[in-house]
């Protein structure tokens, strides 16, 4: 395979990590029935704390360990607000989302231009003599991509695999049903609320440690939290569909602008702009089509749970809902 | 006493060959379970839903809890079965106080409870709601061999691999029975179980409730409205009328016996009135339907002024997408909708509704009424054609139909805080006077004989007036009393019956599971 291609993946998976971090951050919270929307905040108000705790204390681990934090802080304002508060989640996420953002632009304002510490690039050792993986997936990367790697089998498996994610699907399914069963449904929301905020500030730290290391103003991944939302619905929930999602957004944008730059193709901008999102309408309108349970019907049984599980897109069913536990 | 202790100790169980009907079962070695409620008492607000009932409940029997809408009789089985706790009051299992908070704390004392929507988990395959809530040693093979096991014992078909969200009403009942029984319950609870499911599956239910309670020495309560399935069923009664216990008899009883203890008076059985019939109104001409669950080849149908056409079938078998058909709800394939002369195959809902059809959905809050408006909105919100609304006017209407329609509410109350019976006698007082036809999705859903019977000499009174009513209801014995013409649907196939004075509950029960061709011999 030619060498310069292999190149150009191997950065797009650099540069799609923070989507895929965010998104399964996000997925998991959705999966416990809570919608977090501050993400676009969350994730810039963790880059630039995260960029500036790194930046005082020398070590980016301590930046990373900040932004987690803050990520899960910020969950934490949500799912006090809906389960104790009773208020509604949505409005809540949406006013962080821009109080955060707006935090994050003041308290940078001194750091532009700062050089702090940064992650360091390293390759996995026999995982990079793979073809075509090893290059792609196992060199140059800095460790939060392989942290991303391993998260999308950790969900996965989680979710699927296991008793604690039967019932975290559950709770998000139809609460009544978990509680009925003995599963602390509050408890869990607040688990899956807080772990998934964590991630999402850990997406922070992985622009402003790596990707787009240091901080600007207005901040480099201005928008990057609605793309990670609209990647989990785009994902349908699902792991790897979320992980695909991520991929396929972050190389449709990369296409986009070697196309800006390339003189000799002359496609209107805006089109460009728009296609990963066409894309995507497109095929959430597959996946929610009728063509799928027919294709569904053709697999052995063995493999029907499972696709089924990878093509649902609906959302969980009590994404968004209050339950008052008796 | 028995051997195990307490109720709160786990029963011994055995896994071995047993001489009576069933080969692999679980044979629990313990004696009955008594259940002695003292004193309990339950308050919403000025409701009191639970007045110092005491009862006790001896083990191997099945007892069959009566008592009209708002009786009491939920209230009580959900403080039984740990959904709600009680004000004031004890429960005693085999003569030890039992303090459980919560379902899985009942379950785990002894008592499950098999809610009428069963609570399992839509999304999850039959196997992972069998699994969830298990003991977590519990392996996902061992589930499915326990699955697989106690299904074949009683002739329950559960496929572990396909979603609950795809099998019947019936199904996801023995799903929850054997979930139930698997957790160790040794009393099973059970609210409305034969509401809308086949005659096949009844049966298979009642075998297994009997092979419980005879055989393994379980305590079976039923809740339910049809006095058929408890004379069927039951060894015993209990009785509850505005929170009191009223009464205790033992089984058999007849009929009018049981209504007599539940309402405190005679009621006569409804007459079958034959109306007269004038010309045909609605003609449904070789009309092909999808909707998403079911797809419904050429029906043509035509109905009567004055006609009272019936549809019976289990969920999702061609009925409801017929309805929303005739009022442009779901799209249709082929065919015409024709009222009076006129096609309305290709019109809007409104211009139907305009035209003369009257629809009324089976989901009250979800489609009939708007949640947060109050009644007084909703009589406002039936006049489309003005911009601006005459607030005294509906206010007046609004009035005039809450003390016809006995409603008990106010006009400034929002929908949601009656109670499901008073908002389905809403539902029917914001139906236009005199349609031409009124298709009424289960029309009297979730009311209790009384309010039923009301509701229906309404509809009765429209329909001597020319009106022609389409319904369908789970409630077979409704349908056979009400209807002139049948039609039973399964899995999109249907059957005409077309003298309902022919039909019998159990010659319906048993078309709806899909016996066309063995019920027309």
């Amino acid at each position: 395979m030619n060498e310069e291609l292999l190149n150009i993946l191997q950065t797009l998976v650099t540069s799609s990590t923070p989507l895929v971090i965010a998104a399964l951050g996000e997925t998991l919270t959705e999966r416990a029935g809570v919608v977090n929307l501050s993400l676009d905040g969350s994730i810039t108000l963790a880059a630039a704390i995260g960029f500036i705790a790194a930046v005082g204390s020398g070590s980016a681990l301590v930046g990373i360990i900040a932004a987690m934090v803050v990520g899960a802080l910020i969950a934490l304002i949500i799912v006090v607000a809906d389960i104790e508060l009773k208020q509604d989640q949505v409005a809540i996420g949406f006013v962080l989302t821009l109080l955060a953002a707006s935090l994050a632009q003041f308290i940078g304002q001194s750091y532009t231009r700062v050089r702090g510490p940064e992650l360091p690039f390293v390759s996995l050792t026999f995982l990079k003599d793979i073809p075509i993986l090893g290059p792609v997936f196992f060199t140059d990367h800095n460790p939060l991509v392989y942290i991303s790697l391993l998260l999308v089998f950790v969900t996965w498996w989680w979710i699927f695999r296991t008793r604690p994610g039967l019932a975290l699907r559950a709770v998000g399914e139809r609460p009544a049903s978990a509680f009925a069963r003995g599963t602390k449904v509050n408890r869990l929301r607040y688990l899956y609320t807080l772990l998934g905020g964590s991630l999402v500030g850990l997406a922070g730290a992985a622009y402003s440690l790596s990707i787009k290391a240091g901080w600007t103003n207005p901040p480099a991944m201005r928008g990057d939290g609605w793309i990670a939302l609209a990647i989990v619905i785009f994902g349908g929930w699902h792991p790897f569909r979320v992980v695909l999602g991520a991929y396929l957004f972050a190389g449709l944008r990369a296409i986009s602008s070697a196309i800006q730059r390339s003189p000799d193709i002359q496609i209107p901008l805006v089109l460009i702009n728009a296609l990963p999102w066409l894309l995507m309408i497109g095929t959430l309108l597959l996946v929610s089509s009728g063509a799928i349970e027919r294709l569904l019907r053709a697999l052995p049984r063995s493999a029907q749970v499972w696709t089924r599980n990878l093509l649902r897109s609906d959302p969980p069913a009590a994404l968004g809902t209050r339950f008052e536990e008796r | 006493m028995c051997a195990s202790g307490a109720g709160l100790h786990p029963p011994l169980i055995i896994y071995g060959r047993v001489s009576s009907v069933s080969a692999y079962i679980f044979l629990r070695w313990v004696a009955n379970m008594e259940i002695e409620l003292q004193h309990i008492h339950k308050r919403f607000g000025r409701v009191h839903a639970n007045n110092d009932i005491s009862l006790k409940l001896h083990g191997g029997r099945i007892i069959g809890v009566l008592g009209e809408n708002g009786a009491g009789k939920s209230t009580l089985m959900k403080i039984l079965s740990g959904y709600q706790p009680a004000d004031s009051g004890s429960i005693l299992i085999d003569g030890q106080k039992a303090g459980y908070h919560g379902p899985q704390a009942a379950i785990a004392a002894g008592v499950g409870m098999l809610q009428q929507d069963p609570l399992d988990v839509p999304a999850f395959t039959v196997l992972e709601n069998f699994l969830y809530g298990q003991p977590a040693s519990m392996t996902r093979r061992a589930a499915r061999s326990d699955l697989a096991k106690i299904s074949h014992e009683f002739g329950f078909h559960l496929d572990p691999e396909t979603p609950a969200a795809r099998i019947s009403i019936g199904q996801r009942q023995q799903l929850e029975i054997v979930r139930l029984l698997t957790l160790g319950v040794r009393t099973l609870i059970l609210d409305e179980p034969t509401t809308g499911i086949s005659a096949q599956q009844k049966t298979i239910l009642f075998d297994a409730l009997q092979a419980l309670a005879r055989d393994q020495g379980m305590t079976v309560l039923l809740v339910s409205h049809k006095l058929e399935d408890v004379i069927a069923l039951c060894d015993e009664v209990v009785v509850l009328r505005a929170g009191c216990l009223v009464g205790e008899r033992a089984m058999p009883a007849t009929k009018a016996e049981l209504v007599r203890l539940m309402f405190g008076q005679d009621i006569a059985p409804q007459e079958r009135s034959a109306g007269s019939l004038g010309e045909i109104v609605l003609k449904l001409d070789s009309l092909t339907i999808q909707d998403r669950r079911v797809r419904v080849e050429t029906l043509s149908l035509d109905v009567r002024e004055g006609e009272v056409i019936g549809l019976a079938g289990l969920d999702g078998s061609g009925q409801e997408a017929l309805m929303r058909a005739c009022v442009g709800l779901t799209p249709v394939v082929g065919g015409n909708v024709v009222l009076k002369d006129r096609d309305l195959t290709r019109r809007s809902y409104r211009e139907r509704m305009r035209a003369g059809l009257a629809f009324s959905a089976a989901g009250r809050l979800e489609e009939g009424l708007v949640a947060g408006l109050t009644l007084t909105e909703h009589m406002a919100l039936m006049d489309s054609e003005r911009t601006m609304i005459d607030w005294p006017g509906v206010r007046d209407i609004t009035r005039r139909q809450i003390e016809r329609y006995n409603v008990r509410g106010r006009a400034e109350d929002r929908i949601e805080m009656l109670s499901g019976g008073n908002q389905q006698r809403w539902l029917m007082a914001l139906l236009p006077e005199q349609p031409r036809v009124m298709i009424l999705e289960q029309p009297t859903r979730g009311l209790d004989v009384d309010s039923a019977r009301w509701v229906w000499q309404l509809l009765l009174d429209r329909r001597a007036h020319g009106t022609a009513i389409i319904f369908n209801s789970p409630d077979l014995d409704e349908i056979v009393t009400y209807s002139d013409r049948i039609i039973v649907f399964f899995a999109g196939r249907f059957h005409l019956i077309e003298d309902a004075s022919t039909a019998t509950v159990e010659v319906l029960g048993h078309l709806i599971g899909g016996n066309f061709e063995e019920a027309a011999r």
